[in-house]
């Protein structure tokens, strides 16, 4: 499903990255226990694996793209569309689940409009559960652009999302007055 | 050379190596500066730790005030990040809690420049004195027995100098001058077990390696931590790296290994970087690489980050993804110990089992032998989290009971609610009811109680947990992690877990508790590696100590824990209720809280999405909000009138 709507998205983003993929693996040994190693640092470039990328590492290390893509998804750490630009992890390890992480996450998913492993239309917020991420003192806990809230509620769900809207708002009505100046 | 000289020969040079760490050590505190240790483990600087340090650094600037800040790792007391330890002269060290930026300017003005301790934030003082009662005197400290993580929080993980001070890589040094073989016999008289969960003895998957005709040898530090609510083995990573890289070199010795792995999870970035700096430190001492000390052994360490697949931390599993692979277990034998990683003979130890070793070689089996139990020698180390006072990282003699490590070390429960049950090992351990509590902890209680030492994590629960939902948990995620090779984990799974979701949906049948039991039994017995053999044991303790709770699931329709959402409903007490407040309306999230006739306020059953949120909205001294299980049981008066 995800190569499909990849594929068919085709944006110039994705042809930089590709290329930018397609000159970093020249760098690498092409062996095949490369193969892990390979694809996180792709990830750890662009963020994601494009489903072309997995292409073209094939072609590199001389596997079969099918060998790549059941590689690549057996694995928890590999996503394969871009993450938001605010990323939103929620932890859902023993401490927070016992303490009302999924209403949490639910919090999130309704807010969003987006389901746990999807990326808002508007590529702003991205919603991932995560296993424990080893503050279970502060649980519930969620971390959003990478700082780590804790004690989560309902009405912090929203008003995380709500300050995030308005400084996005706040940036935009900067830069319209800007450009009228 | 004959060996004697070279003996000498690694003595003199280590010996070198202390006498210049010790100097910088020493040059370090006469320059009559504070020293601040702050806890940056992941951990720390979760709980705000980099904000901390901020404080610190500003503040120090702005009062010009000489004093060195060091980054430590973790001492494992999460409830207490961020923690900060000052050593300042005339004072014993002082450990202070949860340092928020403010009160780091406060330690900075008041006992820095002032000269006052600020007692009121203080947990203890490090060292018996006069002037403080000491941590050790407060039961989550003194109740403790550290040998892994004895050097954890009080270090600077990258500076290797302080873990030679403190006496770091002598073990290895005494290992280099015995014999292989005097190496597993130690080891073995030492009684230690694998502590990846399974309880193997140490010596004999060593000796299996050692013994196996091979010119190339590897040895795997397995850090593919994955248990979701267990973080020792990063922790220790990101304190203390070097008494694991120490153990694994001792290990790589005994067995005849040239080569080593670090496999870590990606998850764990700051543990990647402070092994990384580690391998690089020993390497410029000569403590790793070629020809180590002059003794003519060398060892080379790699790092592999794992991707996060839970299945990887079986042995086979993560042979498999080191070679490029998808991480499938294979079948045993042959042994790893005889047939591993790209064929040659491989031993793959878990990070406390390889931090375990140094102290042995150094203090003796004998005095490792006597802590803990006869057949579970040494100390345990387990995430407590949960329902506890004190929640973190505690490491306890074996044999400890259940009941001292919940009440006296961490605390007891919170909030004088009652202790219901404890989930021990993750995914492939059990509930343990209260009948438990006064058993040892041992790898052999816990496995005849039907639960598992596994990876140490541990939660409490108070009587608000269902234990029904606790079982779906844990299916649910290794039901997500199964591999999917042998058809009874890969499908057994699922329906195990389809029947705990009906069941927690009030969706439930009397015969479906008899095929979770069937089932639970069968994916057992149908299954290649520990994740499968492992996964129905929630199932089957909670079954078996709590089958009340499943049968009022069953047959009531009623969560006795008042948790399963399906099965519980939230009301507003009309009595209790105050006119004209708001705060339940203004915190619900899908607006199903409106106003009645007599400006008071009642909940749209069909909107609720029952998170509780208006419960901890609703002010204490109203306290009208009511959750019941099954829903039906509103009181029939409660009915929704909307304004007007």
């Amino acid at each position: 499903m995800e190569v499909c709507r990849a594929l068919e998205q085709g944006d110039k983003e994705e042809e930089r990255i590709l290329s930018d993929i397609s000159s970093s693996l020249k760098l690498f040994e092409r062996k095949r226990s490369n193969l892990i190693p390979l694809l996180q640092m792709i990830q750890k470039r662009h963020g994601y694996i494009p489903p072309m990328g997995m292409v073209l590492l094939a072609q590199h290390l001389d596997l079969s793209p099918s060998h790549v893509y059941g590689v690549a998804t057996f694995y928890n750490q590999f996503r394969f569309n871009p993450p938001g630009k605010h990323p939103i992890k929620v932890c859902l390890g023993t401490a927070c689940h016992v303490k009302g992480g999924e209403i949490i996450l639910e919090n999130f998913e309704r807010k969003l409009g987006i389901k746990a492993g999807e990326t808002t239309r508007d590529r702003e917020f991205s919603l991932d559960r995560v296993a424990c991420v080893g503050c279970c003192a502060l649980a519930p806990v969620a971390i959003v652009n990478d700082k780590v809230e804790g004690h989560m509620t309902p009405s912090k769900v929203e008003g995380i999302i709500l300050s995030l809207e308005i400084e996005k708002e706040k940036k935009k009505r900067e830069a319209d007055k800007d450009d009228t100046e | 050379m004959t060996p004697n000289d070279n003996r000498s020969s690694i003595e003199k040079e280590y010996a070198s190596l202390r006498e210049e760490a010790k100097l910088r050590l020493k040059r370090l505190r006469e320059t009559g500066q504070p020293n601040i240790y702050i806890g940056m483990a992941t951990c720390g600087r979760a709980a705000g730790a980099i904000e901390t340090k901020e404080a610190f650094e500003e503040s120090l600037f702005k009062r010009d005030i000489q004093a060195r800040i060091i980054p430590v790792g973790c001492m494992g007391h999460c409830y207490a990040e961020p923690l900060v330890l000052i050593e300042q002269s005339g004072f014993p060290t002082i450990c202070y809690h949860q340092v928020t930026p403010g009160k780091a300017r406060i330690l900075v003005q008041n006992f820095l420049e002032g000269g006052d301790p600020c007692l009121e934030y203080v947990l203890g003082a490090m060292q018996p004195n006069d002037m403080l009662p000491c941590v050790t005197d407060f039961p989550r400290f003194g109740m403790e027995k550290r040998v892994v993580m004895e050097h954890c929080g009080l270090i600077d993980p990258d500076d290797i100098c302080q873990y030679i001070a403190r006496g770091g890589y002598a073990a290895l040094v005494k290992a280099l001058k015995m014999q292989p073989e005097e190496i597993i016999a130690q080891i073995k008289t030492s009684g230690l077990r694998g502590r990846g969960g399974a309880g193997f003895p140490t010596w004999k998957k060593w000796t299996i390696a050692r013994e196996a005709n091979s010119d190339r040898k590897i040895v795997i530090c397995n850090a593919d931590e994955g248990d979701p609510g267990a973080y020792m083995d990063r922790t220790i990573l990101e304190s203390n790296p070097h008494q694991v890289l120490e153990g694994l070199a001792i290990c790589a010795l005994a067995v005849g290994a040239e080569q080593g792995i670090f496999y870590i999870r990606a998850e764990y970035p700051l543990a990647v970087e402070k092994i990384n700096n580690a391998i690089k430190a020993a390497r410029e001492k000569h403590l790793l690489g070629p020809n180590i000390l002059g003794s003519g052994f060398s060892l080379e360490i790699s790092l592999f980050q794992g991707s996060g697949a839970f299945v990887c931390g079986e042995e086979t599993a993560l042979i498999k993804s080191i070679q490029g692979e998808r991480g499938m277990p294979q079948v045993r034998p042959p042994f790893p110990a005889l047939k591993g990683v790209w064929e040659f003979p491989t031993v793959i130890n878990n990070v406390k089992t390889l931090a375990s070793i140094p102290p042995i070689i150094r203090k003796g089996a004998n005095w490792y032998a006597k802590i803990g139990t006869e057949k579970s020698s040494g100390t345990a180390i387990f995430s407590v989290v949960g329902d506890v006072v004190h929640p973190g990282l505690v490491e306890i003699p074996m044999g400890t009971t259940l009941r001292e490590l919940i009440y006296d070390v961490c605390g007891g429960i919170p909030g004088r609610k009652k202790f219901k049950a404890v989930q021990i090992g993750g995914p492939s351990g059990g509930c343990l009811s209260e009948q438990f509590l006064d058993w040892p902890i041992d790898f052999d209680s816990l496995s005849e109680a039907g639960a598992m030492m596994g990876s140490g994590g541990m939660v409490v629960m108070n009587d608000e947990s269902c234990m029904v939902e606790v079982a779906r948990y844990f299916l649910d995620f290794t039901q997500k992690e199964s591999c999917g090779k042998c058809t009874f984990c890969r499908i057994g799974t699922k329906h195990l877990l389809d029947i705990l979701e009906a069941i927690t949906k009030g969706e439930g049948t009397e015969r479906d508790l008899e095929l979770l039991q069937i089932l639970s039994e069968d994916v057992k017995a149908g299954s290649l590696c520990g994740l499968g053999k492992t996964a129905p044991n929630p199932v089957l303790t909670t079954l078996r100590f709590f089958r009340e709770e499943y049968e009022a699931h069953v047959f009531e329709k009623r969560c006795p824990a008042v948790m399963c959402r399906s099965l519980i409903a939230y009301y507003i007490d009309l009595d209790k209720c105050a006119r004209g407040c708001d705060a339940c309306m203004g915190s619900c999230p899908v607006d199903a809280i409106f106003t009645t006739k007599d400006r008071k306020k009642s909940i749209d059953q069909s909107k609720c999405v029952k998170c509780g949120e208006c419960v901890s909205a609703c002010p204490p001294e109203y306290d009208a909000v009511r959750k019941v299980s099954p829903p039906d049981r509103i009181p029939p008066e409660i009915v929704p009138q909307m304004e007007g």
